[in-house]
This record gives C-alpha cells, structure tokens and sequence, in this order.
C-alpha cells in the first residue's frame, strides 16, 4: 500500500475512505474536519452520509462517478489549511485528582510533573475534537504536548464512570459511558455526550475545542446539580 | 395494544435503526437480520417497528384483530394451542393470546404488526440501542401500541440462513496488514460461533492461535461498520454486529458482505462458518431481495370445517 495521503480506499460495498493520515497527526485530523464539512455542504450524487474520524473521512453511498468527484474535490485544496467550519468552544468543570481522579499521580509522574503542575497543565490545555466515537458523542481530544505521549496501561482498568476524564498517547477522553478502559483517569467531569432527550442529545461536534478548567469535588457536584442540560455546568460559546 | 405477558432476556423493538449519526459516533443499529425485516415489509406492506428477540420466549395479547408476521429464526409459534406457521403473515382475533418459543435454529427472531409499533422515537427511530443507553429490553407488562389490521393470510419462502456456512469477505483497508500467511491460514479455518455474541459482536473459536498483523497495537483508530471482522488483543475474531463501536484500534481482516451478513448474525452457537474472500463486484451482485410472498394454504387437515365460512355471501339462493 502507498504511503501517499490523501488517498481513497473502499470500505466494503456501500463506502469509500478518504484516509489523510495513518497515524496522530493535528493537520491532517484537521483536514479530515474540513473536508467533511466541504462534502455535507455540498454533497455529491449518492452520498448518504459522511463522518470524520482521528484521520479519515468515511463517505457512505456509492454512485459511478463518486471516486473521481472525491479526487477532484480533493486535489481542489489544501485541506489542512482550510479554516474551521463554525464550531463551539466548551469550557467544561472537571475535578482533578483524589477520587476523582485516582490516576493523576501516577500519570503525571510519567509525564515528568507533580500533580498540581500536571492539574495546572491540563486545566489550561485547549484541545480540539478530534472526532467522537466508540459512543455515542464521546469524544477524543487533543493533541497534547509529546510530555503527554502516555503508553496505555497493559491491563485495563474495570470500569470508569461516565464523565471521567482519561488520558494516553496525547489525548484526552471524556467517557460517555461508564466501561473498562486502558487509558489513566485523572479527573471527572459531570458532563453528558448523549442524552437522549436533550434538544441536542449529542452535545459535541469534531472539531468543537474544549477546556476542562479545574473546579472542587464539591463545585463540580454543584454546578452539575444546578445544569437542567445534562452538561454538568458546562459552558459554551461559538466560535467563526 | 399489544400487551407482553411474558418476556425472556434481551427483547428489544427494532426497526432499520438510525443511520446519519456516524459522526456523532452512534451507530445505526436496528434489526441484526436485516433480511427478516425485509421479509416483514413484503409479507405486511408496512412493517416498521417490530419485536426482535435472541431466541428468548415470548408471550402476548392482542387487544385487537392484527395482521402479524413472524420472520427470522424459526420460532414455536402458537395460539391456544392451535400452532401457527413460521414466514406468514396472518390476522389474528382480538384478545389472541400468542406464544413463541426457541426452535434452536438461527438466533433472532422478529414480529411485526401491520404498520408498525408506535412506541416513542429517538433521533428518528424506535430501535432499541442497548450499548448506546437508548431504549431498553422489554418486560413482561410492557404495552406497546399498535392499530388493528387486517388483511390476506400469506408466505414467504426465507433465504436459508440459520445454520452458519460459508461467508463471503471484502477486503478491508487493514486486510494487507496481516501476513499473507495469516490471511492464508484464516481463509483455511473452520470457526466456530461461540456462545458470546449479542448485537454488539460475536465471538468465533477456532483450533490455533490467534491472528495478528505487526505494529496492531499502534494502529490509528479509524472507522468500524457491521460486519467487520476485528481482531482483538489476543487475535481472537468477532463479527461485528448492529450496536458495534463506530470507531476502533483493533485491525479488521475483512468484512462480511451485506448479502450474507444476516447468515453470520444468525449462525447459532455452535454452528461452523468459514470465510472466503471475494471482489466486490460479486458482493454486489449476490445482493437479493426476499421472495415474493404467496397466498397460505392451510394443511386441510387442520382445518376446521364446521367453524368455516364455506359460502361467505350467499343469503339466500332464491333471491336475485
């Protein structure tokens, strides 16, 4: 296989991928979001649906003349120096460390830091959504500074709660769902990705940014008690 | 109103689920056998919600006449102990008390009403999404509702697949990460279906060990659909199924083409599959749309002659 990106590969029967990248990488992830938006707002005959992942672009519907119309598309632009489609900027309450967090020790030690460096770090980080996925609204977020560059854990922690806060390999995951995962938690948040009776049941988009300022084990609870939305306390503005 | 009596584990309403959400990392979910809801919608004309269960026994009321069709793995079906064919649709009287009970053949099993059940809708579905949070299974005492139908007695011949077989694969963009020699050795194996699966995935056993390509463990999260075939840590494969994850690590061998991808779900614990690579071209062209239904005959010898309406509009023969 080249190593040439983008290129189009299909993706069973009824789907093409538009891959930019094969491994982490910001300007190709934000190729993948604006590439994306361009096909939504313009989509080509037979496309039924199109989604952006870490480093691909999935475009579901196949007509004769979709691959040729995605290369001309394609070679039409830079698609990493396109600017973002109108997105939201999150500032989203997360309490770091302690029971909250049982991993921040451990994690900050292997990213040469004391906790409360490693607190200021991630507080203060403002990461983007790379893309949502394994459920529903769950996003993964970055990239982080290489000090970040976390191995997953060998084993896997049984289970996190919905709303905690991990972290590997440069990114950060907010759990839209309680379950087992391999990656460190080092905070919780009271945040819903998905809920299925909010006007917006699924709160994120790629390529929204977001920032996890730290709160109080006791203001977090707070202000996710006082959140009708289901955002735990959650703020958000758009950004152009 | 159809009003559940009794309930087994893991009975959910499904219809064609909910595609459009990729991005938003939800995955389209609705029915495993894809097939037996087509089959539905030809016997009902409009069958859109149903009952889908994994083998587990149901019991139901009507609470008016109803045109039902009961596709999928063939079930016990019964009505006060009258028995009722399997792939039929058929009208029965309100207040029908209506029994299914595991066959051991295939694994879901579907009902429907004429039209469709009206429970509430969720991004524009009414199918259950377990490992999304969205519905849950359905109990003994749940109402759902539904309007009277009624219509012709009919059946449909099903594509035979309850029994596992050969599968055909497509190639995914992960399949030339594996060895030829892995995918050599994966192409000669005969799997097993093992007992865990649900509508998430299934799990094969097979003699040997595990397969794996070099580097899977750094691999780019990148897009997963039904039918994939993903190989986790330790190389053991599972078909994905209708509630799988939208997005993974796991290198994919292959997927599963949509014309045999509800013989893969179907395929019973126990029962043997074995996989073959094809082009895509012949995925395509395998696609088949369900039979065209016929009209049921019954058996003579269960019917019931002097409960028959044998000259249904003559009153009197002397009058014009």
């Amino acid at each position: 296989m080249s190593d040439v990106f983008p290129r189009i590969e299909p993706l069973g029967e009824a789907a093409l991928l538009v891959r930019f990248t094969d491994r982490l990488d910001d300007a190709a992830n934000r190729a993948c979001v604006a590439f994306r938006a361009d096909l939504e707002a313009d989509r080509p005959e037979g496309v039924e649906e199109t989604a952006s992942s870490l480093g691909s672009v999935l475009v579901r519907g196949v007509s004769p003349g979709l691959e040729g119309a995605l290369q001309d598309r394609l070679a039409a632009r830079d698609w990493s120096a396109v600017p973002p489609p109108p997105r939201r900027l999150w500032a989203i309450p997360c309490s770091y460390g302690g029971e909250d967090g049982p991993q921040l020790a451990e994690a900050a030690s292997m990213a040469g830091m004391d906790p409360a460096e490693a607190i200021a770090a991630l507080a203060s980080a403002r990461v983007r959504v790379l893309a949502l996925g394994f459920a529903p609204g769950m996003p993964y977020l970055g990239i982080l500074p290489e000090a970040w560059d976390l191995p997953r854990q060998t084993g896997l922690t049984p289970r996190v709660p919905e709303g905690a806060l991990v972290v590997a390999v440069r990114q950060l995951v907010l759990f839209a769902t309680s379950a087992p995962t391999g990656w460190r938690q080092v905070g919780l948040t009271r945040f819903g990705c998905f809920r299925p009776g909010r006007s917006r049941p699924i709160a994120l988009s790629p390529g929204d940014e977001i920032a996890f300022p730290a709160v109080s084990p006791a203001e977090l609870r707070e202000r996710a008690e006082a959140d009708p939305d289901g955002h735990g306390g959650a703020t958000w503005e758009r950004l152009e | 109103m159809i009003e559940l009596l009794a309930c087994g584990p893991l009975v959910t309403v499904q219809d064609a689920g909910r595609p459009g959400y990729l991005s938003q990392g939800l995955a389209q979910g609705g029915a495993a056998d894809r097939m037996a809801l087509a089959e539905a919608e030809r016997l009902l004309g409009e069958a859109g919600a149903g009952i889908e269960t994994p083998g587990a026994p149901l019991r139901l009321k009507l609470d008016a006449p109803m045109r039902l069709a009961l596709t999928g793995a063939p079930m016990r079906a019964s009505v006060a102990g009258r028995a009722l064919e399997w792939n039929t649709a058929q009208t029965l009287p309100d207040g029908a008390v209506l029994d299914l009970k595991p066959a051991g053949r295939g694994v879901y099993s579907y009902l429907h009403v004429q039209g469709g059940l009206r429970t509430e809708a969720v991004l524009g579905s009414r199918a259950a999404h377990l490992i999304a949070g969205i519905g849950r299974p359905l109990e003994a005492g749940d109402r759902l509702p539904c309007e009277a139908s009624e219509g012709p007695a009919l059946r449909i011949v099903p594509q035979d697949r309850f029994g596992g077989g050969e599968i055909r694969l497509l190639p995914t963009p992960q399949t030339r990460l594996f060895p030829e020699a892995e995918r050599a050795r994966f192409a000669a194996t005969a799997f097993t279906r093992d007992p865990r699966g649900n509508r998430q995935g299934v799990r094969l056993d097979m003699d040997g060990g595990g397969f794996a390509t070099e580097g899977q463990l750094s691999l780019l999260s990148d897009f997963i659909l039904p039918g994939d075939i993903q190989m986790t840590g330790d190389g053991v494969p599972y078909i994905l199924g209708p509630e799988c994850q939208t997005t993974g690590g796991y290198p994919r061998i292959g997927t599963v083409i949509g014309a045999d991808l509800p013989r893969a779900l179907q395929a019973p614990p126990g029962a043997t599959l074995r996989f073959r690579f094809v082009t895509a071209e012949e995925a395509r062209a395998a696609a088949t749309p369900p039979a065209k239904p016929q009209p049921l005959v019954r058996d003579p010898r269960e019917v019931d002659l002097y409960g028959a309406q044998l000259i249904g509009g003559v009153v009197s023969a002397r009058a014009p």
